[in-house]
């Protein structure tokens, strides 16, 4: 699985991408965002609120209880503020 | 119809003559222009911005905007729609943002204008950071902007 960061997720977690493959039992965004949360550190940080976190499955918006799989492109930042 | 994300500034005046050109079943255009402003959070006392960067999200960025778009073409008869959107630092003054409307008439192009500006702001992946005298700020999204996409539904 490719997870992607942006924002102050990137800049907090250190990483803006990395191939990682979480236990059988992570079966939604909402159960990675624990998982990696638990790791620590700049996780521990960025992670620290789940519900300001946003995140994009194969690049498209998603909740939280979306599921996740093994091949998929995640990716986790706070809400968006162009235009 | 074309999605534009890019680096580099932009002409609005070429952009607008070559914009829907021969085509005239066009009645009108509509084009807003978003520039970078040196005050965030103007009134409330925030500190001056002398820059700021935008980061996106290659691949998820393009395919949000041309969802837009399309969601504008359905539902509005237009005869052709266009988004820029820039990338990397820009200084106050500098533009960020272009989209652009063609229709027979004039109401499909000022509210599908509107439209693709709103849903942008809370679509597409885009995240500023300011640079203040103060030092460097994520820029925290603001509820009225999601007010202003939630008005077109869903």
């Amino acid at each position: 699985m490719k997870v992607l960061y942006f924002a102050w997720l990137r800049s907090r977690i250190g990483v803006a991408q990395e191939n990682i493959e979480p236990p059988t039992d992570v079966a939604t965004v909402g159960d990675l965002v624990c998982w990696l949360r638990q790791r620590g550190g700049g996780y521990a940080e960025a992670l620290a609120r789940p519900e300001v976190v946003k995140a994009a499955v194969n690049q498209e918006h998603v909740s939280h209880d979306h599921p996740v799989r093994p091949g998929d492109e995640v990716a986790l930042f706070p809400p968006v503020t162009g235009g | 119809m074309a999605v534009r994300v890019q680096a580099e500034d932009f002409d609005v005046g070429a952009e607008l003559a070559a914009f829907a050109a021969g085509n005239t079943a066009v009645g009108g255009v509509c084009v807003f222009v978003g520039l970078v402003r040196d005050m965030n959070k103007a009134g409330e006392g925030g500190e001056p911005v002398t820059a700021m960067t935008l980061e996106h999200y290659p691949g998820m960025t393009e395919r949000q905007l041309e969802a837009i778009e399309a969601e504008a073409r359905a539902r509005w008869p237009l005869d052709d729609a266009l988004i820029i959107h820039r990338y990397g630092r820009l200084t106050p003054g500098d533009r960020i943002v272009l989209t652009a409307t063609a229709s027979s008439h004039r109401d499909a192009a000022f509210e599908s204008c509107r439209f693709l500006m709103d849903w942008l702001k809370t679509k597409a992946p885009f995240w500023k950071c300011e640079e203040t005298p103060a030092g460097a700020r994520w820029v925290d999204a603001k509820e009225t902007d999601d007010v202003a996409a939630a008005r077109w539904g869903d």
